[in-house]
């Protein structure tokens, strides 16, 4: 197989614009013939759905929640970037393109880079125009913050809920054309499979949650816009549905799977503290701007924090990292706060946690102002630990985030399956090896507003098909397939819970494909995994439900496809002999414990090829960079 | 975070399957419950322990966790999210409860919303009521440059704070009337605050309020429990600022 990325050729800076006018397109009143299938309603999702509706195409959204509100990315804390310089400190395009490129350590691709740098005014502009209310200046302009891994304030924000208020623009917007007869909204649907003919994605097979029957969806495109799958970790900062089923039912019907190691731990949640805990939560990393992270100087120091005079406190991050501070990017502050708790300086309970103190804001900004910028923060991890962070510093840890990696796509977001559109956390695209706080936000948005509303109608231009009845065999086949799936795991008949081994598999993968990997940690992670697999194969205990509404089945579905998703990170993160961004091999670093990338040979996308026989194949999409070269990335 | 205490419960749960006309009360018990789990995470336990019994599990909606998605919500002794003003569910911690209490769970009861399971009830029509106008009509691609149309600091906060509704139907549970009106005069002062949303204001408040007696929410009394037992405080102001415009 051959990857062709279709990227722009020429100058970088002007690629998107040159590319947009070469894109076919389709006549107003020809577009109600063509059928999309969007499949997820978050913010790339709905944003998609509701640009395409309003430029005439036929759109139905899947969703397995009730309503397009509750899509995680509703629970986006801090913020979204974009190259505005509102604060006249020399912000432009090409500045956070560079940081793109810079932050995600050289493993994205230069023109999807500076495509979203260029992107991302327009995606202001737009959510203003939708209502978002973002935070202002007295004087009635849009205020701005910094954030991790940038020197420049280009944060746009919504007090701590930025992810709400953009999601309920963009799903106001969705619900609009809903209303307006152009979207046909499917909620409480799960997706189980991809229908493809003749290797053309064609629509999905998906599961009523509430009635249980089995659905068959055909289009002419399909949008997969399902999220990330960092919970496969089992404790994550997801919500605690998120899945990769859609998504890795995609790549085992043909669609690559690129750089799935690369997940992202942010450094700033709170801790986990009971085994039954089910997730971990995510305090923003705009909480750095006013907080110190801080550890006892003296290994072993068991005193509460206000017993540590201040002369004995380690202000790590700022000791380390001066012109960056407590602001460096996520992945440095995530490794030097694991090392330091493993080196016996950690607080809290087992050791796992950090201070992340703001006595000091509170005293030179004042309570009121702390509690105007974090409030809702501060109010949610008071509730989580019942511990008033205005008082006693904020106990955090590293928790895995976002995920880097995702299915394939060329720079018109299309997978290794032609027609199915991959977009937002799904997809694998412009984050490289890290990603830079408040960039996720732009990238789902930009994605789902502007490069997929141009891109798709170009392929439903070129591609014209036939509509594909449902009792086609294509359909039919793929039904029967998730029919006897599912079929197949309530016949093991075994004695464990699929929450069980789920809890053994997320402890397996932290340790041995977390902050920090090693080639011995990680080919003993892949035992584990066989051994879970066995379990699973032999001993799940999957009960018959008295009624269609099955979390269990669910879980299980979901358990089954994260157990080959681990095993696929794992070879990933072996294959890939460097450091970079989120992965960090331990065998590749410097005296001072810092990443070394091996450019030489790693500067390339790694995109997975499913094969039933448990040898997946490794392709490599090499980069290029024409416009910056790449350096090695430093934040001291 | 760390606790050596270990609590029992009594959890009375309000049991009705998918295909009955009626539910009823049944007491489940759970015990060795540390006061650092959440209330949804000893329901994650009580259900294991179902599942493992061949009982049927407790359905109870559920995702973020972390008090955003608007998905969880039930009674907890008679009060929507429980007694902590300002919290959903999911922020609940067993450490706000005594050893050996009885929690009475039960699901929202309103006649828009009807029953699916036990405490999962369908919130569609708050949905339907959004799309009554809930909404700015402004196509993507068409938008001017954001700081063309300045919005003063304190109106943003003010329409910031009516937007952060998550729509997760306690208003309407804890209304004698199974009223929807906080929840509609929400989206409201949020999109008309905002210039943004002006132009189409008159129109979108007629519209959510027909739409509001059309999905069968009932007529606000005045008894302001929605706003009491907001988990984001949205403030009962905003009802009597819909009903002023709307007689304006």
């Amino acid at each position: 197989m051959r990857l062709e990325p279709r990227l722009p050729t020429g100058p970088v800076a002007d690629a998107w614009g040159r590319r947009r006018q070469e894109l076919a397109q389709i006549a107003p009143a020809n577009r109600r013939r063509y059928r999309v299938l969007v499949v997820g309603s978050g913010l790339a999702g709905a944003a998609a759905a509701a640009s395409l509706a309003e430029q005439g195409y036929r759109v139905r959204v899947l969703t397995y929640h009730d309503s397009p509100r509750r899509a995680h990315s509703v629970a986006a804390q801090g913020g979204i970037n974009a190259a505005r310089n509102y604060q006249n400190d020399g912000d432009s395009v090409d500045r956070l393109f560079r940081d793109t490129v810079r932050g995600g350590d050289f493993r994205a691709r230069e023109l999807g880079c500076h495509r979203l740098a260029e992107i991302s005014g327009s995606i202001i502009d737009q959510c203003v125009a939708l209502g978002v209310p973002f935070a202002r200046e007295y004087g009635g302009t849009l205020s701005n913050r910094s954030f991790g891994g940038s020197q420049v304030s280009r944060t746009f924000y919504a007090r701590g809920q930025t992810g709400q208020q953009l999601l309920y623009g963009v799903v106001q917007a969705l619900l609009r054309q809903v209303e307006a007869g152009r979207v046909e909204l499917c909620p409480q649907r799960d997706v189980l499979d991809l229908i493809s003919l003749d290797g053309v994605a064609r629509g999905a097979i998906c599961r009523h949650r509430l009635s249980g029957a089995l659905e068959t969806h055909t289009a002419d495109a399909v949008l997969l816009a399902s999220g990330g799958y960092s919970n496969v970790f089992h404790r994550s900062t997801n919500a605690v549905r998120s899945n990769a089923s859609a998504l890795w039912r995609c790549h085992r019907r043909g669609a690559l799977m690129a750089n799935p190691c690369f997940t992202q731990i942010h450094p700033t949640c709170i801790p986990s503290g009971d085994p039954d805990q089910s997730k971990l939560t995510l305090m923003s990393e705009s909480l750095r701007n006013d907080g110190r992270v801080w550890l006892p100087r003296r290994a072993g120091d068991h005193r509460t924090p206000d017993q540590v005079p201040e002369v004995e406190r380690d202000y790590f991050l700022e000791r380390l990292y001066p012109s960056y501070g407590n602001l460096v990017p996520r992945d440095v502050a995530s490794r030097r706060a694991r090392e330091l708790c493993g080196a016996g300086h950690g607080v809290g309970p087992a050791g796992r946690s950090i201070y992340l103190d703001f006595e000091e804001a509170i005293e030179r900004e004042g309570r009121g102002v702390i509690q105007a910028r974090y409030g809702n923060l501060f109010s949610m991890y008071e509730r989580i630990t019942g511990v008033d962070p205005y008082r006693e510093p904020m106990r955090i840890y590293p928790a895995p985030h976002y995920t880097m990696g995702g299915l394939w796509v060329d720079y018109h977001l299309m997978s290794t399956i032609p027609g199915l559109f991959v977009l937002g956390e799904a997809n694998f695209s412009e984050h490289g090896a890290n990603r830079l706080g408040a960039s996720a936000l732009m990238q789902g948005l930009a994605d789902g507003l502007f490069i997929a509303p141009a891109t798709v109608p170009a392929w439903l231009a070129e591609h014209p098909h036939p509509a594909l009845p449902h009792h086609h065999p294509a359909c039919r086949d793929a039904v029967e397939g998730v029919r006897q799936r599912i079929a197949g795991l309530r016949a093991i008949g075994g004695s464990r819970l699929a929450v069980d081994l789920r809890r053994l598999l997320g402890g397996l993968l932290i340790e041995s494909c977390g902050i920090s990997r090693s080639a011995a940690g990680l080919r003993s992670g892949l035992e584990g995994v066989a051994a879970l697999r066995a379990s699973f194969d032999q001993d799940l205990r999957l009960p018959d439900p008295e009624t269609p509404l099955d979390p269990e089945l669910e879980r299980a579905l979901q358990l089954e496809d994260y157990l080959e998703l681990a095993e696929l990170m794992l070879r990933d993160a072996l294959a890939r002999e460097e450091s970079c961004g989120a992965h960090f091999r331990e065998e590749h670093q410097s005296e001072s414990g810092e990443a070394l990338r091996r450019d030489a040979g790693f500067s390339h996308i790694a995109a997975w090829e499913w094969r039933s026989d448990g040898a997946p194949i490794r392709h490599q999409e090499p980069l290029h960079f024409r416009a910056i070269s790449p350096t090695a990335r430093s934040y001291r | 975070m760390s606790s050596s205490s270990s609590l029992s419960l009594t959890l009375r749960i309000w049991r009705q399957r998918q295909d009955e006309p009626r539910g009823r009360f049944l007491d489940h018990h759970l015990t060795g419950l540390s006061p650092d789990l959440s209330l949804l995470e000893a329901l994650d336990r009580l259900n294991q322990q179902l599942l493992l019994e061949g009982e049927r599990p407790v359905s109870f909606d559920h995702d973020c966790r972390e008090g955003i998605c608007g998905s969880c919500g039930f009674l907890i002794n008679g009060q929507a999210h429980g007694l902590r003003s300002g919290t959903t569910v999911c922020q609940l911690y067993l450490r706000e409860f005594s050893d050996g209490q009885t929690l009475t769970l039960e699901p929202w009861r309103a006649r828009a919303f009807p029953p699916i399971q036990d405490l999962v009830v369908d919130r569609s029509a708050l949905d339907r009521l959004l799309m009554a106008g809930g909404y700015v009509s402004v196509n993507i691609g068409s938008a001017p440059e954001a700081n063309v149309l300045p919005v003063g600091r304190d109106l943003a906060e003010q329409a910031f704070e009516a937007a952060s509704c998550i729509g997760c139907g306690a208003c309407v549970a804890a209304c004698p009337n199974a009223s929807a009106s906080l929840f509609v005069a929400a989206k409201l002062a949020h999109l008309e605050l905002l210039p943004q949303g002006q132009p189409e204001a008159s129109r979108r408040s007629r519209r959510m309020r027909e739409q509001m007696d059309a999905e069968g929410f009932g007529v606000c009394g005045n008894q302001l429990e929605c706003s009491a037992v907001c988990p984001k405080e949205i403030p009962s102001r905003l009802i009597s600022r819909m009903n002023h415009q709307a007689m304006a």
